[in-house]
């Protein structure tokens, strides 16, 4: 101790002097740009997945219906719900923000909120007004900066060359590894089970293949659809494209997690896993056509005990699954896997039998309790343009039926398809594969009035079609098919598109006839549609029956005016396999609904 | 005890104890008072109690208590999944919470098999550093003031408060930061934050002028704290003491030269040390390592990459789950060495979750040792010189 020691303290007086340092106003002083304030919400782009309130550890975040309040409407794919945080939970740690599937929810700088009732620091960002909702600053997700997986594992597929000269299953499935991490993206917000038509536990099955439970994965599929191998390869899988991950990344694959469940069941164990029919109930039901709406009803009904028999015009079963996708995409052996499946489950089967011909409505009317009109679209539309009539323009759906029945076509040299959906597609690589296989060259021209991000066709057709070295030409108009002066076919004209719709929206497309072209084709196939043959009901049927528009009219459970007659499939909602077994369903239901209605009655 | 020997020269001899081993004190005798000190902030920044048995003003026993502020993180982190335990781990240590997220998030990257970015090292270094100045300027108010001497208080108090400025603007927040979390930190420095951060460092180096002045350079506070409290270095392993009370008994024991993590071994530093070993002594040695902090942050700002990513890429974090394992992850905090034992077992769950504060050790065992014979004014003065936060005791 020295003197030093006595007066070096006094140093403290030359404080007295300087300005107060430590006096913060808090009303006045604003909150760094990144601050981790109140939460502010964009309801336009949140989609109600709940995710924010599945990762909240306070359990601070509450989702609660805002449909129909404060004029908010639901969309598809948004489950009509808000997050609404309470602060007397929150600890402010922002990985709801960090989380949020739409980056719809952020903080505002906002720290200040002055109230006497506690009750009151709960709010829904966004709906309920604050006086921070526009504040610009406060803590948003730094870019980088992600706690979900945004890529999705890719699946193993043969590529182009490998596969352009057979009709080889293109996509190989994922191994278990692959899948479990695919699966892991899942965020388990079910918005996609409300899209699906069929309302498949999605969610639950991947979680299955996130456990590796296949058993159970099986289980529920199959409760919900007996398409389930068939959909697993080619559902237009609606459900992805509202899936929450798809706002910033990819849609989970969900179509390739239900392949890889029935891949890693054996097939010996399906039927003891998915269960059995119950005891017979002599309930008699007629089916017409084994497409997957047909067979769906039929095998919900089987099991329910009651005696189905379905009629199939055909050899075999699987309907526009079985004669309309082209092999690379669904082979034979997944179908017959399917049908047989449900056929154990005691359906009885009539192959080339033809209702109206080898037999008639009336007599199934009479022989059974219920009838279902399963009998899909079968019949292409043609575009009625001059030289439409020419032998070697095809429709699609012809086409394909008659490569999936084995016939050796012998492929043209070039080859033009009217049509940008799906079914165009399918035609398009089918011929460019029997090109190659035959002639070692490919030449064929797709057309479509739509431009090209407009196509009806699913992304990953036109993709792989385009590495097939399918010719696509978009935004052209049809005009006339040309043939040379011996009459062989030697192309189609078309005129550039300027417009499809009309200001109503009616199809009136307008063209530019100085941009002209000639596509050359030995063939022309039509893929612009399809519709039904209901020529099977006979005049006196179709008089009685209500129709809308050329088709079948039917109530939400598929009951036509007529009380035994029930109709499903793309008959009654158009093509697409989930939205058939979907019907499917819900006309076996109603019939089901039918029959304990009557027992109650004669009770 | 003939009242002869009271008072006699070796003070460590009182008061006696009997065959067993217990202390010779008949509370009924009269001499004696028992006397709680706590459990409100009893000379440490938290909750905790000492039972206190005087004679006179003198200590001649005190016991610890412990329980007033457990809010059973480390049960609570095992029904939480791995990026929700993120949030809460701060908590476990208000002054210095970064830590908690540091080990925390070290320790699950571990098992995990997660590397992390360069520059996220970076960061998270420099967070701990700031975390560090910030927890020493709170200490030495609280030492000062524990002798009387309010003002220290208010001046560390303000340069404390610049310094979560910089906090604030760098995490988001400016106490419970959240912004280290398994994989990287949350986000790179803000534009112009270095030159923000200069001007900090210089202001906190003033503050230490005048602290360095009216403090260590104090007849009162040399005369509280000179000889008080001393620790035997032999103590050390036998109590396993860290950090600067160790430091301060000339044992340079410091994690980040010991077991370098993060960036440290690119940093050029050598651990403070004292050499007395009482009070005055390890609040010089935590003066001292404050400035090495200030300089371990230029350096950090000078050496830092500017350009790279700060967050590695993570699974769905909502199902992660962690192959089976454990790991112990450890770091030089402000009080001595910080670590987090995890185990795993292959759920989206910890299975255990430990952590070691070195509170536990320091302002238990230890001061239950050191307080005995001390004056009843010096208590608080020398559990402050524990430097002890209370809620890493009670995880
Ligand atoms: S995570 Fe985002 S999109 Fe989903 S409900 Fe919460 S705020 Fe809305
Ligand atoms: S900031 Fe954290 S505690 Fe608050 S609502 Fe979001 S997740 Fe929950």
């Amino acid at each position: 101790m020295s003197v030093r020691d006595l007066l070096s303290p006094f140093i403290a007086w030359k404080h007295l002097f300087r300005e107060p340092v430590s006096i913060r106003d808090p009303f006045n002083r604003e909150a760094s740009e990144r601050y981790r304030g109140f939460h502010q919400n964009d309801v336009e782009k949140c989609i109600g997945c709940g995710t924010c309130e599945a990762i909240c550890q306070n359990g601070a975040i509450d989702m609660v219906i805002v449909e129909g309040v404060e004029g908010i409407k639901t969309r598809p794919g948004d489950s009509g719900l808000r997050p609404r945080i309470d602060y007397g939970r929150c600890c402010w740690c922002a990985l709801c923000v960090d989380v949020c599937m739409t980056s719809s929810l952020t903080m505002s700088n906002a720290y200040k909120w002055v109230e006497n009732d506690p009750d009151k620091f709960r709010y829904i960002p966004g709906v309920d007004k604050k006086e921070w909702d526009n504040v610009k600053q406060g803590y948003h997700r730094p870019d980088g900066h992600r706690l979900n997986a945004p890529e999705r594992i890719e699946m193993p597929e043969l590529e182009p060359a490998e596969r352009i000269d057979s009709f080889v299953e293109i996509v190989g499935g994922y191994s278990v590894e692959q899948a479990r991490l695919e699966a892991d993206r899942c965020v388990t917000c079910g918005i996609c089970v409300a899209t699906c038509p069929t309302h498949m536990p999605i969610p639950e099955y991947i979680s299955a293949v996130r456990d590796g439970d296949y058993e159970r994965g099986l289980k529920l599929l199959y409760d919900s659809n007996p398409f389930s191998q068939i959909c697993g390869k080619v559902c237009t899988r609606r459900c992805e494209t509202t899936c929450a991950a798809s706002h910033e990344g990819d849609p989970i694959a969900i179509r390739w997690l239900k392949r890889h469940i029935t891949e890693q069941v054996p097939y010996e164990k399906y039927r003891d896993i998915i269960g059995g029919p119950l005891p017979a109930t002599g309930k008699k039901i007629a089916i017409i056509g084994a497409g997957p709406a047909g067979m769906t009803a039929a095998f919900d009904l089987a099991r329910k005990g009651h005696e189905v028999s379905v009629y199939e015009a055909r050899s075999h079963a699987g309907g526009m699954t079985r004669y309309g996708i082209p092999e690379y995409r669904l082979p034979f052996e997944t179908i017959q896997r399917e049908i047989d499946l449900i056929v154990s489950m005691g359906v009885e089967m009539h192959y080339d039998t033809r209702v109206g011909t080898d037999i008639q409505m009336q007599q199934l009317q009479q022989d059974n309790d219920a009838v279902l009109l399963a009998i899909g679209l079968w019949l292409g539309r043609g575009t009625r343009i001059p030289g439409a009539d020419h032998p070697h323009v095809y429709k699609a759906i012809d086409l394909l039926r008659r490569i999936r029945d084995g016939e050796q076509l012998e492929a043209p040299k070039s080859m033009v398809v009217i049509g940008g959906g799906n079914v165009a597609m399918d035609i398009a690589r089918s011929v460019a594969r029997l090109q190659k296989q035959q002639q070692g060259e490919i030449n064929v021209t797709l057309t479509a009035l739509e431009d090209k991000a407009h196509f009806l066709a699913d992304p990953v057709e036109i993709k792989e079609s385009i590495e097939e070295e399918i010719n696509i030409i978009d935004s052209r108009g049809p005009q006339e098919c040309v043939s040379d002066d011996q009459g062989k076919l030697v192309g189609l004209r078309s005129w550039k598109v300027l417009s499809i719709f009309d200001d109503q929206h009616r199809f009136a497309p307008t063209y530019d006839e100085s941009d002209e072209q000639l596509h050359p084709g030995e063939w022309i196939v039509e893929a612009i549609g399809q519709m039904s043959d209901v020529s099977l009901l006979g005049d006196a049927l179709t008089e009685k029956l209500e129709w809308d528009r050329g088709r079948l009219q039917v109530d939400d459970d598929g009951h036509t005016s007529e009380p035994w007659l029930w109709a499903a499939g793309d008959c009654v909602k158009g093509p697409d396999i989930v939205s058939a077994v979907a019907t499917g369903h819900s006309v076996a239901t109603s019939i089901e609904a039918m029959f304990e209605q009557k027992e109650a009655q004669n009770a | 005890m003939a009242d002869a020997e009271f008072g006699k020269a070796d003070r460590s001899q009182y008061p006696h104890r009997r065959p067993d081993g217990s202390l010779d004190i008949d509370l009924t005798s009269g001499k004696y008072l028992k006397l709680w000190q706590g459990p409100n902030h009893p000379g440490i920044t938290g909750n905790m109690s000492v039972e206190l048995t005087v004679c006179g003003d003198e200590v001649v026993e005190g016991k610890t208590h412990v329980g007033y502020l457990h809010r059973g993180f480390e049960k609570l982190m095992e029904r939480r999944t791995f990026i929700q335990c993120f949030p809460i781990v701060c908590r476990i240590c208000v002054p210095e919470p970064d830590f908690n997220e540091y080990c925390y998030a070290a320790a699950v990257e571990e098992l995990a098999g997660l590397e992390i970015p360069e520059k996220a090292k970076w960061i998270r270094a420099l967070i701990l550093e700031m975390g560090r100045i910030n927890s020493y300027l709170m200490y030495l108010g609280g030492q000062a003031g524990a002798f009387g001497q309010g003002v220290i208080g208010q001046w560390t108090t303000y340069a404390r408060d610049l310094m979560l400025d910089r906090f604030e603007e760098l995490t988001g927040a400016r106490i419970y930061h959240m912004f280290i979390l398994p994989g990287g930190v949350r986000d790179d420095l803000p534009e112009g934050f270095d030159e923000r951060m200069e001007q900090t460092l210089q202001e906190v180096e003033r503050t230490l002028d005048d602290v360095y002045d009216t403090m260590f350079r104090n007849a009162v506070f040399k005369k509280r704290a000179v000889g008080l409290g001393y620790v035997d270095p032999a103590l050390v392993d036998e109590y396993g003491i860290t950090g600067p009370v160790a430091r301060g008994a000339g044992v340079a024991r410091d994690v980040r030269k010991d077991q370098p993590y993060l960036v440290y071994d690119q940093l050029d530093f050598e651990p403070v040390t004292g050499r007395e070993s009482d009070v005055y002594a390890r609040a010089d040695v935590r003066r001292r390592d404050l400035l090495m902090s200030v300089d371990l942050i230029r350096q950090i700002l000078s050496k830092m990459p500017h350009k790279g990513e700060v967050m590695a890429t993570l699974p769905n974090v909502l199902h992660w789950k962690i192959p089976r394992g454990e790991t112990y992850i450890r770091g030089e905090c402000s009080r001595g060495e910080y670590g987090y034992y995890l185990v795993t077992d292959g759920s989206g769950y910890p299975r255990r979750v430990n952590v070691r504060g070195p509170s536990y050790t320091h302002a238990m065992a230890l001061l239950e040792k050191l307080i005995v014979n001390v004056n009843i004014s010096d208590v608080a003065g020398l559990m402050v010189s524990l430097h002890t936060y209370p809620p890493e005791i009670e995880r």
